[in-house]
């Protein structure tokens, strides 16, 4: 490995594309690198790697870069959550339905990032279907969280936090439907964000919720999120919900002042009023989670913000919408897994019932059945206006609440999660635990609003993740804030939260090597 | 409260074949799930216009598309996944006799 190499493999991608394109190291060795160090990661981050398809893409790129025609991220490698579907690797979605399943296409998000010059790493573990807010609920093994082992790393998007924190990739792809990427980059202490719905193309997202479902990029910092969120967004007519806007440069204001006028050198977000709902500061969260996220916002105001109290009354409401909508949209989603086009299909089917059911039952995890049954009833005949419907009212409430909340404010802040990440198995006897922990994620979900989650310290736990406790003996453990904005503000969240990076290192700050997994 | 009947008669509805004591496993934890949902009750929604997705403009309504063709279809890179087809066709068990 060249000293240029060595100093820069920890790097972000910014700092990746200046060493690439000043030839300090070139992409092959760069992927050739991150190769080795996947292969030797104990986390079961990726479900599938092609080292020949991955070196291709590099040589390619160091052949542009050597011909002067470098494109926006040439060369700095990438991995995709695998319910990306792409053409190059197996897109399992973590189900055993799918587990063989190539795609004849690349999903939009993934094609424009391979526009743009990403090197394709390969595909990342995740909770089936995107189930899941533990990564446990992947067909093909949970993934650990590399700041401690015994915790999981957060879902679904669980392998792209993981593989981001562990240094494995600078950048991976994630989706979200109800915190899917804020809340395991706050359980692994990168950087997140959930664009507006409508933003990133669903096009080749295997669909799990459509009305919620959306991409957006994880990596070490908001820079680097806003380099890759500006090559994924874009219309796209292959998605009905694609919105019809130009092209955005998420890294043009990074740098600029809130208010124009400002004095930008110590007072940057001079002018930018803060929101924080009562109902994110309240009992249920834990203290460190709660003192690490106070602590960040001090910072804030001393950049020049000003925090103002709102009200969000309809929080609570939101979990239990999110679980008819959320459910009922998947049954319907996955009905196209039949044993018939694609996926597993049942040996020796008797009749056309008997291939769907059987192949349905053995291709499907516990989760998605659960949820696939709890979709059936409440979109079933005599329980539609009292379920459906009603959930569907409720999501605008909680849209509304949003649109007042944003009279008195720039952004709203708060803690990602209740708790730090909890221990792998803690929820086990409990299902309801993980629904409930998703609490603050998924009312911006549901208004389609973009998020934010980047790390602001770290907390001890109580490893049950029921924020009841506070002594562990466990390793410390990430804790994220999350910012939340009106539609299509990604550009202000992004820039708040590189000018906290800008003054704090917690971003900068590196799980231990992992050592080997406890069996058993 | 469901009961095992319910289970197995909206496994039915979802088409997944369910053994009894799948069913029996499942139960308490919908029953968990449905004693969640059942929150939605409690929330005064009289005159409240549904939010069916985010990106809904009423104003605009759906976007439509030209009515052109934009891509072929190629079969045979959709089938290479497909669990049983014969001469170009997705195979399934005899449903006529």
């Amino acid at each position: 490995m060249t000293q240029g190499l060595h100093a820069g493999l920890d790097s972000g991608v910014a700092d990746l594309s200046i060493g690439l394109r000043s030839g300090q190291f070139s992409a092959e060795e760069l992927a050739r690198a991150l190769l080795d160090r996947i292969g030797a990661s104990p986390l079961n981050t990726f479900l599938d790697l092609r080292p020949e398809v991955t070196l291709a893409q590099a040589r390619a790129a160091d052949a542009r870069i050597a011909r002067g025609e470098a494109r926006a991220l040439e060369g700095v490698p990438i991995a995709h959550k695998d319910v990306l579907v792409t053409r190059d690797w197996v897109s399992t979605a973590g189900s055993r339905m799918l587990a063989d399943y190539r795609s004849p296409f690349d999903a939009t998000v993934v094609d424009r990032l391979f526009q743009a010059g990403m090197v394709g790493l390969g595909k990342l573990n995740c909770d089936e279907f995107a189930m899941g807010s533990t990564n446990e609920n992947s067909a093909f093994g949970a993934v650990h969280n590399p700041w401690d082992l015994d915790a999981v790393p957060g879902g679904s998007s669980g392998g792209s936090a993981a593989a981001v924190a562990a240094g494995l990739t600078p950048a991976a792809t994630g989706t979200d439907t109800g915190g899917s990427i804020r809340q395991p980059a706050a359980f692994c202490g990168i950087t997140g964000i959930k664009p507006t719905y409508g933003r990133a193309s669903r096009y080749g997202l295997i669909a799990y919720a459509s009305s919620l479902d959306q991409a957006g990029p994880m990596a070490r910092s908001a820079r680097d999120c806003a380099l890759l969120l500006s090559a994924m967004c874009g219309f796209d007519p292959m998605d009905a919900t694609s919105l019809d806007l130009a092209a955005e440069d998420f890294t043009a204001s990074l740098d600029q002042p809130f208010a124009p006028n400002a004095n930008s050198d110590s007072r940057p977000l001079a002018g930018l009023r803060i929101g924080l709902p009562d109902e994110f500061f309240g009992a249920g969260v834990s203290g460190d989670v709660t003192a690490a996220v106070r602590r960040a916002l001090n910072t804030l105001e001393t950049l020049g913000a000003q925090c103002v109290r709102v009200q969000l009354p309809n929080t609570e409401l939101a979990i239990p919408a999110y679980y008819v909508i959320a459910p009922a949209e998947a049954s319907s989603n996955l009905s196209r897994f039949d044993g018939v086009r694609y996926g597993h299909r049942t040996a020796n089917p008797s009749d056309l019932r008997d291939l769907y059911r059987r192949s349905r039952a053995e291709g499907f995890g516990a989760e998605v059945k659960r949820r696939i049954l709890v979709g059936a009833y409440v979109l079933s005949h005599g329980y539609y206006d009292a379920y459906y419907l009603r959930a569907q009212k409720v999501r605008r409430l909680v849209a509304n609440d949003f649109d007042r909340a944003f009279e008195q404010c720039d952004l709203i802040a708060g803690p990602v999660a209740p708790t730090v990440a909890w221990n792998l198995g803690a929820h086990q006897s409990d299902p309801l635990a993980d629904y409930l922990a998703d609490i603050f994620t998924l009312p911006a979900s549901l208004a389609g609003l973009p998020g934010l989650s980047m790390p602001v310290g770290f907390g001890l736990g109580d490893g049950s993740g029921s924020g009841t406790g506070s002594d562990s003996s466990s390793s410390p453990r990430p804790v994220g804030m999350q910012l939340i904005g009106p539609a299509l503000q990604e550009s202000r969240l992004l820039r708040v939260a590189h000018q906290f990076q800008r003054v704090t290192d917690w971003h900068l700050r590196r799980p231990p090597e992992p050592r080997s997994v406890k069996t058993g | 409260m469901l009961t095992r009947d319910d289970v197995q008669r909206l496994a039915e509805l979802a088409r997944l074949a369910i053994d009894p004591d799948e069913a029996d496993q499942t139960l308490p934890r919908l029953n968990a799930v449905f004693g969640l949902i059942e929150q939605l009750q409690a929330a005064e929604v009289t005159g409240v216009e549904p939010l069916v997705h985010p990106g809904a403009d009423p104003k605009l309504g759906t976007r439509l598309r030209t009515d052109t063709a934009t891509e072929r279809v190629d079969r045979a890179a959709n089938q290479v996944s497909a669990p049983k087809v014969a001469e170009g066709l997705y195979l399934v068990p005899r449903v006529v006799e």
